[in-house]
């Protein structure tokens, strides 16, 4: 059968690659649209092109270091540069989403010295002495997955998922800082990871779950 | 990938009075930012568009909630989640806890401050969305008009702008008669709450008598209202991340089952914070029952001008002031 399928495609080299997965190719897609777009999207941020001067003296230095999920990374952060756009597009950290950009959706959370923040409202320089953990950081070393993540699993919490890693991120905070929180801590906890498919009370059900484990 | 916002030069003093040269010497150019809740969004909208944004958000002397010998001292770079949680605030001062909790989302109040808080300006959709109006300095109103959609826009106090006050926590810090400590190029001055927020009859530009360059370093509650009986309700489309239709914060001292004082404010059907004087003056030295709650809340709505669409506030704001009275 497998070799049936193989031989259905167009392979004039006879050199099929099967290991091309689907995220690999999409976050290939992305690094060469941040290289293709920087000249017209990201016109604004060379130093004084759009805003009109060189440098004012104090301006902060671009090369710094942050820690993120417990790892120094040494990166080029513009001044006008959020945490979101560091973490997906210099860092590769594509599991933080941006919905809104505008601090309205949640889907950016991100824990900043264990405290959710919405990513997208954050400048990356203002976390320079800060620890920041995003959705993949929640879970542990060798990629188990963290009981909240188990949990959403189990209780089918996600539809689409496109603000799964908000609810996690959310959830986890929730749980560090009140290990047994009632639904109704819960439902205050989540109140600002909006889900566009209305799975509110799954992800609910699933934090609920996975207090008595944490 | 998203769009970036336009660049600008951070800086990030450690100290008020580095924020306050930088600022100086950037002029119009220079924004002061808070938590950034707000700034931001005015940054990639490209409707606010400085040259400098000053970063308070490192100096550490404007965090924190301090007891002094009269009352309590809030740091203006107080998160709101920490002006929620304090023990001080939440025993004594109960109404600005409960007006913080109910501030937009989790993620925001653990960023945004107390002071960026107060002191934002209109959302006024027509002004946010960057059209030439009276308040972004040019000469018409878009909601006030008969197309116009003003249902969250004001009923008191219209002054060719209709915009109103969107803030729950400067409801609270007005009913606390709070002072407002600013530090500006010309030193420091403290202001009362009940002056910190102006109207367009005033300066029709903004919101509160925060001039460029000033800095509003700390909110000063005084002890008057402490451990008083209050009261605090928002109402809003949303439960969650949303601005009040009207909001309503009260302090009230009961003695011998009479009222002995009170202080109430409404939100959002002014430019500014409304301090309901009126209805204070008729309920002190009335048990706080239905008759009086009723005769109060008669008095609250006088004088109010609704627009085509926001009839709805007048009972509505009739409404919190009974709940407030008679509890």
């Amino acid at each position: 059968m497998q070799k049936k399928f193989s031989s259905d495609r167009y392979d004039p080299l006879g050199t099929e690659r099967d290991d091309v997965s689907r995220r690999h190719f999409i976050k290939g897609v992305i690094a060469c649209g941040t290289v293709a777009g920087a000249a017209g999207l990201m016109s604004g941020c060379s130093d004084g092109s759009d805003g009109g001067g060189s440098p004012a003296a104090g301006s902060v230095e671009r090369m710094i270091s942050i820690n993120v999920n417990g790892m120094s990374r040494n990166v080029d952060v513009m001044p006008n540069e959020t945490l979101a756009h560091t973490l997906r597009n210099k860092l590769g950290l594509t599991g933080t989403k941006l919905g809104c950009d505008r601090g309205s959706c949640g889907a950016c959370t991100v824990m900043i010295d264990g405290v959710t923040h919405n990513s997208c409202s954050v400048l990356t320089h203002s976390v320079r002495t800060a620890s920041v953990v995003t959705v993949e950081g929640v879970g542990g070393a060798n990629g188990e997955l963290h009981p909240v993540q188990q949990a959403m699993i189990e209780e089918l919490a996600p539809q689409c998922g496109y603000c799964t890693p908000g609810q996690v991120v959310s959830g986890v905070a929730l749980l560090q800082r009140n290990p047994n929180p009632t639904r109704e801590e819960v439902r205050h906890a989540l109140a600002g990871n909006l889900c566009r498919c209305g799975a509110y009370n799954n992800y609910i059900n699933a934090i609920v779950k996975a207090a008595g484990s944490a | 990938m998203k769009d970036m916002m336009p660049s600008f030069n951070l800086v990030q003093p450690t100290d008020v009075e580095s924020a306050i040269n930088i600022l100086a010497e950037a002029g119009e150019n220079g924004w002061a930012m808070a938590g950034g809740q707000d700034s931001l969004d005015w940054f990639k909208d490209r409707i606010k568009r400085p040259h400098t944004v000053v970063d308070l958000s490192g100096i550490e002397a404007l965090k924190g909630i301090r007891e002094t010998a009269d009352g309590v001292e809030i740091g203006a770079l107080t998160t709101l989640t920490t002006v929620e949680n304090n023990p001080i605030i939440k025993e004594k001062y109960g109404v600005l806890a409960m007006a913080a909790g109910r501030v937009a989302s989790p993620q925001i109040r653990n960023k945004g401050t107390i002071g960026g808080n107060v002191s934002q300006d209109a959302r006024c959709w027509y002004y946010r969305s960057g059209l030439d109006c009276y308040r972004a300095g040019g000469n018409t109103c878009y909601a006030d008009t008969p197309e116009g959609m003003n249902r969250e826009h004001c009923l008191f106090g219209a002054s060719r702008c209709v915009a109103v006050s969107p803030s729950d926590t400067a409801v609270a810090v007005t009913t606390l008669e709070a002072s407002m400590v600013i530090v500006g190029p010309g030193g420091e001055r403290v202001v009362p709450a009940s002056e910190y927020f102006i109207g367009p009859a005033i300066d029709i530009t903004r919101m509160t008598v925060l001039e460029p360059g000033d800095v509003l370093t700390a909110i000063r509650i005084p002890s008057k209202w402490a451990g008083a009986q209050f009261f605090f309700e928002k109402v809003a489309d949303r439960n969650s991340w949303d601005f009040p239709l009207v909001n309503m914060a009260a302090a009230m001292k009961i003695s011998g089952g009479v009222i002995e004082d009170i202080s109430l404010t409404c939100g959002a059907v002014e430019c500014v914070p409304k301090r309901l004087t009126v209805v204070e003056d008729i309920v002190r030295g009335s048990e706080p029952n239905e008759e009086t709650a009723n005769l109060g809340a008669g008095a609250a709505s006088r004088g109010a001008s609704p627009l085509n669409y926001n009839h709805f506030k007048i009972p509505l704001m009739e409404n919190l002031v009974k709940k407030a009275i008679r509890g």
